[in-house]
């Protein structure tokens, strides 16, 4: 033992003693790192407007987070990432080509109102990035459903507008999708890839999943949530999304277009929003999967995901007190 | 006893309209607080429908005071509510027929208003005419305040206008006219009132006694 070691304080604390030395900042910064992927794509079919999209939606919800701080004299919290992600994920959550206002007043929305006045990080109801857009979508809903048509010529002149994949399978059908791609399988391909019309981020599959894994192998996330979310969407779509016949839907294509990727592993996972005890995650999972696939087969909105989270968010406490783990030594009544 | 001796015509009124405000500060009649509030008329309207209702109420439960038998008040208290509350809604029906097809059911729900039962109850039953009638001035200005103040705000930013004429020139935000922006607007304004309330106005009247 050296000399400073020898001389280090005594130091009194109370259980528990074994820390696994992961902090909120070091979380929220993995997980916009595992967002980069996703971003880097949007920004490859969406051109280099999305990417000041994302980088005005990333710079305001830190300045307002900053600002408000600020203002009420509190310690500022910047440098801990979750407003960074908070932004990131609004942004990812655009579409490609909105008026530069959208970002800011959904930043606004979602750091001062949903986050910072219900007592800031770890006591928000709901999420906010979801608020956010949900704000947006229900006050500009014009603005808010302009899709580009992506392209792989980096930087173009003309933007064209086309509709989201979901878009056209619920005004005119599947036959229509695959009329537009080809064939099932070169659509599938395409979803997988990320070419399709939609907001920046949540193009790509193949991005989403790379960002997800790291997070799953990292243990930031576990399976709960998105394994029963996705499952139970699944399964909804084979059995209900089909034309006529039940068992005809096609579960793939549900699960490769819209967000429920990015919903599923994401913002369904946000540790302050979603329970705590497994079961009870699950619980939370189907929950969400069945009320996204309620609102895109029978609801009047294309995509579902962010409706659905945000519902379920409600129920987080109530889920986390049904699943309570019973205490040790208390009798079973 | 009556109040009188204590309390001033002033403090009464201001009790109504900061300390005990219905919506802001007892969190009470919150559903036409935002179900009819999403312009600037129609919140006014609202509020001196309430303002007429309330102060009517407190004065002829005063008035009555002495022939209620305890037992059957409360019925006797909504007999005189709903009777104000039909004279209003028959009043505004004929006279402002545009505002009262929009919010007409709204004028009849003031029946149901906690807070009109509850003036009746706890202050005008037990006081004489004069007073109760600034209570209830008080709690209707402070209902009328906080209607206005919330429909401003809901106008101005769901439809870029106040009083119907846009002033503004500019995409607005659509969701401030519809619920969901009732529940931001009721939620934020009443922040906001109990903020400003707990820096100014308590200390105010701390320093006055």
């Amino acid at each position: 033992m050296d000399a400073a070691k020898k001389h280090e304080p005594f130091i009194v604390t109370v259980s528990p003693h074994i820390t696994s030395g992961e902090t909120t900042s070091r979380i929220m910064w993995s997980v916009s790192l595992a967002l980069m992927p996703a971003s880097v794509m949007g920004v490859y079919f969406f051109g280099p407007l999305s990417a000041l999209t994302l980088l005005l939606s990333v710079v305001s919800a830190v300045f307002f987070e900053y600002i408000y701080q600020k203002l009420l004299k509190k310690t500022i919290t910047i440098n801990d990432g979750s407003a960074f992600l908070t932004g990131l994920l609004l942004g990812l959550n655009l579409p490609p080509t909105v008026p530069f206002y959208i970002p800011i007043v959904g930043s606004f929305v979602a750091i001062i109102i949903t986050k910072q006045l219900f007592g800031g990080l770890g006591y928000n109801v709901f999420n906010p990035a979801l608020i956010g857009r949900a704000f947006l979508l229900i006050s500009f809903p014009k603005l808010m459903t302009i899709w580009k048509e992506p392209t792989s010529a980096f930087i173009q002149i003309d933007a064209k507008t086309t509709a989201t994949p979901l878009g056209i399978l619920k005004e005119e059908g599947l036959g229509k999708l695959i009329e537009i791609y080809g064939d099932t399988l070169n659509l599938y391909v395409q979803l997988l890839v990320g070419y399709r019309g939609g907001c920046i981020g949540e193009t790509s599959a193949i991005a989403i999943l790379i960002g997800a894994g790291f997070l799953l192998y990292r243990g930031y996330i576990s399976w709960h949530i998105p394994v029963s979310f996705l499952g139970t969407a699944a399964i909804i779509a084979w059995i209900f999304g089909g034309k006529g016949a039940l068992f005809s839907g096609d579960p793939i294509l549900h699960l490769l277009s819209g967000g429920i990727l990015i919903g599923a592993f994401f913002m369904a996972t946000d540790y302050v929003t979603s329970p705590s005890v497994k079961k009870g995650q699950i619980l939370f999972g189907i929950g969400c999967g069945f009320l996204t696939m309620l609102i895109r087969l029978k609801g009047g909105y294309p995509e579902g995901v962010m409706f659905a989270i945000l519902i379920m968010n409600c129920f987080s406490p109530l889920i986390d007190r049904g699943f309570k783990t019973r205490v040790f030594g208390q009798v079973k009544k | 006893m009556s109040v009188e001796d204590k309390i001033s015509y002033k403090e009464l009124v201001l009790n109504g309209i900061v300390k005990e405000n219905t919506i802001f500060k007892l969190a009470l009649s919150l559903c036409p607080a935002i179900a009819v509030t999403s312009s600037l008329r129609n919140g006014v309207l609202m509020g001196v429908a309430v303002l007429f209702v309330q102060v009517m109420v407190n004065m002829t439960i005063s008035l009555m005071r002495n022939f209620i038998h305890p037992r059957i008040r409360l019925p006797i208290f909504m007999l005189v509510i709903s009777g104000w509350v039909t004279v209003t809604d028959m009043t505004m029906a004929a006279f402002a027929p545009d505002a009262y097809k929009q919010m007409g059911l709204y004028i009849q729900l003031i029946v149901a208003f906690a807070s009109i039962l509850a003036r009746a109850e706890m202050f005008a039953s037990k006081n004489n005419v004069v007073p109760s009638m600034f209570d209830g001035l008080g709690m209707g200005l402070g209902f009328l305040f906080a209607l206005t103040v919330i429909s401003f705000f809901r106008e101005l930013l769901g439809k870029g206008a106040i009083w119907g004429m846009p002033i503004i020139d500019a995409k607005p935000l659509l969701i401030m006219v519809l619920p969901a922006g009732g529940f931001f607007a009721v939620g934020i304004l009443m922040g906001l009132f109990n903020w400003l309330d707990r820096k100014y106005l308590a200390k105010a009247t701390s320093s006055h006694h």
